[in-house]
């Protein structure tokens, strides 16, 4: 591998740009292409198809072989709520490979202390999301117990195409939040697209298993959806 | 990408070792059949003294790879590996799960 290709590589993965190393596995020789640059024939085709699945394939062009490794920006997770739960949630999620930021306006609540090395942002939603909006590969998970705080974040969600977006709160509490959110104009559909009580239902018993429930969904969400480049 | 996640990245390591002078080797999955353990496209990345990050099957050919990418490292060529089940012949070493993978091996510059 060219060195100067694989230090390119890593500053648009950084950057959470879509990537594809092209290696001729006759030579050796490799390239690295972005989503959109022209390449003729059947192997620009197989270029395209890599991107939009994200599956990284050999294939066979005129008697060449070619191995095409494509790299998406890895699922982010977008969690409302600094509290327990998420504490358990961060490293877990962080060892899965997501991507992680977490938004609470309650200062007692979003301290460094309590969420080292973790994007975290004493805000209120509404600024953090206009600002870097979310977009389908991001899992947004609102765990605040309170409207004020929770809704927004969940609308926004629901309108950016998250692929997933769950809510904690016991089937009482979703059914007054089901009748806000009708309130704020949204659909039926997108409503329906919440998932709460948050988690897999396997019996959790306390804020860290609550997490490892809220992950699995999130993970069961990530891979059983066709993703392809936002 | 956060800190934890370049620790553990191996494609990153790649570059801090190169950065720090280091021979590397970089191993890729580039085939899979049947019950493959890792998917198309995970790396293993090797240094010249052996050390490695990364996986290209759940433990049962790294061993392999490595040291097959000493030579690689040695002479430059890149080279094809291929692990099939209980493949006693070729490199001593097999996919329990029963896939078979074939793995791209190639120096680092």
């Amino acid at each position: 591998m060219d060195p100067h290709l694989l230090k390119k590589l890593n500053v648009e993965r950084n950057a959470r740009r879509a990537a594809l190393l092209l290696t001729h596995l006759g030579d050796g020789r490799d390239r690295l292409i972005a989503p959109g640059d022209a390449v003729a024939g059947a192997l620009g085709e197989a270029i395209e198809r890599s991107f939009r699945s994200g599956k990284s394939m050999s294939v066979e062009v005129d008697g060449r072989s070619y191995f095409l490794n494509v790299h998406l920006p890895p699922a982010r997770l977008v969690i409302i709520g600094a509290v327990h739960i998420s504490q358990a949630l961060v490293p877990m999620a962080r060892i899965a490979g997501f991507d992680l930021k977490v938004i609470d306006p309650r200062t007692a609540f979003a301290t460094p202390e309590r969420f080292d090395g973790v994007e975290l942002l004493a805000e209120w939603p509404e600024d953090v999301l206009t600002q870097t909006p979310l977009d389908s590969f991001t899992a947004l998970a609102a765990v605040t117990h309170d409207p004020k705080i929770d809704d927004y974040a969940l609308q926004a969600a629901l309108e950016a195409g998250c692929f997933y977006v769950g809510a904690l709160g016991s089937r009482k509490t979703h059914a007054k939040r089901v009748e806000r959110l009708r309130e704020r104009g949204l659909s039926e559909a997108d409503i329906g697209r919440i998932a709460s009580p948050i988690g897999l239902d396997i019996g959790a018993a306390n804020p860290e298993e609550i997490a490892v429930a809220v992950l699995a969904q999130i993970i069961a969400a990530l891979r059983q959806r066709p993703m392809g480049p936002a | 990408m956060d800190i934890a996640d370049e620790i553990r990245d191996p494609l990153m390591i790649a570059e801090r070792w190169m950065g720090e002078g280091r021979d590397v080797a970089i191993a890729t999955v580039v085939e899979t059949w049947g019950s493959a353990p890792r998917p198309t496209g995970s790396h293993l990345v090797i240094d010249g003294d052996g050390n490695f990050h990364g996986s290209v099957s759940g433990g049962c050919v790294e061993g392999a790879v490595v040291s097959e990418a000493a030579e690689i490292i040695r002479e430059g060529e890149p080279r094809m590996l291929e692990f099939g089940v209980a493949d006693e012949t070729a490199w001593q070493v097999g996919l329990s799960c029963g896939g078979r993978i074939r793995v791209y091996v190639e120096r680092l510059g």
